[in-house]
């Protein structure tokens, strides 16, 4: 029964993982860029549904739309501001300018909210249900974190394969200057992405708060350098890849902490990583790309 | 002797010239400074680290600028190199009382030590290319941290205790503890100094020009510029990668070492994240190959966040904005095409005078 157990709060966290995965993959597979202040759209995310809720009594459920609003908001203008101008710049430019975005999130929250850590009040739901004559014991919050994810990702999956933006978005991450050819507005469908990745990282704060309940301004960066593994785990720029990465490194992480060791859990984590990808260099579900001469 | 000199600072070599120029310079003008006039507590105390990260930051721009390969993790090397210097300086504290020859064999060990770890590193590192390599990279910076937060190593008069994950070790009357895993070291003696962090990164400069200069540093650049055409003329790019890869590891280590033998206490969480890209942050600020731009962008970059102190909890916020309006500007198409032409203008000036 333990096993269960720890399966399932395993498939929570690497749900969350796998949400906040999505937004590093798709901006990489359309940008080719590596946004490393995107952990921090976690913390945002976070502390305005924090506020909200508890400092201003506004109701749950607008408080975390709110949040997401915030939390895109914050995405598009931090993609018009600092990275559109780069855009024919070296890919080191970039990644530099995103740490600097990233230094100023976690900064910019030490000021506004202070350093201290806040306890995050359960915006969700709490109690749990329980099977097997309360020998297994499933929360609530963990049921909604794996739907969600697996909402998230069906839905994400239809927009991408149905609508029209989403065919857009797969012209631009083929080839921008093609994609430009054939009429798309290439700026604006980045800036969706980011849009859609920022988003999902608000509903990914929301869950993972209601799981680990501390709020600080470096809340985002952990579960940010993990999320970004569990992208490259599963096939950079692959929305399968990063729900898969996702889920695996989550159980391989409770697994670890579980049964062998909670202090060496992240060595063990990235250990495998490593494992994994001297195997298939691309990731799990990457495509090989083939180098011309 | 002559030959030697020429070699070393021939007219050929008008950059490497200047790259030690500028440190001797610097280094003359510090010594005279603290010793004439008083300065500040602060300023004599970021001295040794500002050359520790000089150190790291060249040792970065071995791998990224000139070999090319993105790597998250160097500050996995620098612990590696500074926890393993007290380790040695500690054990040899009875043995040799003299501090300068301890630090050097600390350091030297550190750089060993370091350089074995990027060895095994580069083996399956440098099958990935890209961000996969950057990725791994960075996997190994957490993994070689994750790991010293669980060692535990004491010394006393029957020798070395280890011990892994729990601390398991009872030293003998007079032992001590070198290593606490998380708590990392403590009373840490010493021993390094301005001097000698002024001629490491003369000697570190000393090997990367050596390195860049040789046949096997063409190569590496050659590697770089081009995979396959390098291939295709009979370079070894496994090889030529491997050396690029190890004896950046080796140079990352010993400013670990020199860094970690400046302070009486030392966390693993020291050498984190954040701390491996600030020195990707000095060598992109300094230029890709560029060695003189490193050395400016480390010593620039490293004491504006010490000088905005006063701004006190604003100082972070700043030097992030600094950060972005700086790659901003210097991406501008627009200021780009300007300093074209502003350089076009002074080179027919130059070509009209000869």
């Amino acid at each position: 029964m333990s096993f269960l157990s720890y399966l399932l709060s395993g498939l929570g966290l690497g749900s969350v993982y796998a949400i906040v995965a999505i937004g590093y993959t798709m901006v990489y597979g359309i940008a080719k860029m590596l946004n490393f202040a995107h952990g921090d759209i976690i913390m945002v995310g976070g502390y305005v549904a924090f506020y909200a809720f508890v400092r201003f009594g506004i109701p749950a459920w607008i408080s975390i739309i709110l949040s997401v609003v915030v939390c895109t908001i914050l995405g598009v203008t931090i993609e018009k501001l600092a990275y559109k101008p780069l855009r024919k710049a070296s890919s080191l430019s970039v990644l530099i300018t995103a740490i600097g975005v990233s230094y100023f999130l976690e900064n910019g929250a030490q000021l506004l909210f202070g350093t201290d850590t806040k306890i995050f009040p359960s915006l969700i739901t709490e109690g749990s249900l329980k099977l097997f004559d309360g020998q297994l014991i499933i929360s609530y919050l963990n049921i909604i974190t794996i739907v969600c994810c697996l909402l998230i990702m069906a839905l994400l999956t239809i927009f991408i394969n149905k609508t029209k933006i989403g065919k857009a978005m797969r012209a631009c991450a083929e080839d921008k200057d093609a994609a430009k050819l054939m009429g798309i507005n290439v700026d604006s469908t980045i800036s969706f992405t980011f849009a859609i990745g920022s988003g999902l990282a608000a509903v990914a704060a929301i869950l993972l708060c209601s799981t680990y309940p501390s709020l600080s301004p470096t809340l985002g960066s952990m579960p940010g350098i993990k999320a970004f593994t569990a992208a490259v785990f599963g096939g950079i720029g692959s929305i399968p890849g990063a729900l898969l990465g996702g889920l695996l490194l989550g159980i391989i992480e409770t697994f670890t902490k579980a049964y062998i060791s909670t202090q060496l859990s992240d060595a063990i984590v990235f250990a495998v990583l490593i494992i994994v990808l001297l195997i298939k260099p691309t990731g799990l579900l990457g495509k090989k790309e083939n180098v011309k001469v | 002797m002559k030959n030697f000199i020429d070699i070393l600072f021939g007219k050929k070599n008008i950059k490497r010239t200047i790259s030690f120029a500028i440190v001797i310079l610097a280094y003359v003008i510090i010594t005279v400074l603290t010793n004439t006039i008083r300065v500040s507590r602060l300023f004599s105390s970021i001295l040794v680290p500002v050359c520790c990260y000089i150190v790291l930051a060249l040792s970065l721009n071995l791998c990224v600028g000139f070999s090319g390969e993105l790597s998250l993790g160097h500050a996995g090397f620098m612990a590696v190199g500074g926890f393993t210097a007290i380790v040695v300086s500690g054990i040899l504290s009875y043995s040799i009382p003299n501090t300068i020859i301890r630090l050097l064999i600390a350091i030297i060990a550190g750089g060993l030590v370091s350089g074995l770890f990027g060895l095994v590193i580069s083996i399956p590192v440098l099958k990935l290319s890209g961000d996969y390599l950057a990725i791994v990279t960075l996997a190994f910076g957490q993994i070689i941290k994750s790991i010293i937060n669980n060692v535990y190593l004491g010394y006393d008069a029957q020798g070395i205790h280890f011990s892994f994950v729990t601390n398991t070790i009872e030293l003998a009357e007079g032992g001590r503890m070198l290593l606490l895993g998380p708590m990392g070291s403590v009373d840490v003696e010493k021993i390094s100094s301005f001097t000698a962090g002024f001629i490491l990164i003369l000697f570190v400069l000393f090997v990367i020009y050596t390195l860049i200069g040789s046949k096997n540093g063409r190569a590496i650049t050659a590697a770089r510029d081009n995979r396959i055409a390098a291939e295709s003329i009979g370079i070894n790019i496994t090889k030529t990668k491997t050396l690029a890869f190890v004896v950046s590891a080796v140079l990352a280590g010993m400013g670990g070492a020199l860094y970690a033998l400046n302070n009486t206490s030392l966390q693993p969480s020291k050498f984190d994240f954040n701390t491996s890209i600030s020195i990707l942050v000095y060598v992109v600020f300094g230029g890709l190959g560029n060695i003189t731009g490193t050395i400016i962008a480390t010593s620039i970059l490293y004491v504006l966040p010490e000088l905005l102190r006063s701004l006190q909890d604003y100082r972070m916020l700043i030097y992030s904005v600094v950060l972005i309006a700086i790659m901003l500007i210097t991406n501008n198409t627009y200021l780009g095409q300007v300093i074209q032409k502003v350089k076009l203008i002074f080179m027919k000036k130059g070509d009209s005078h000869e």
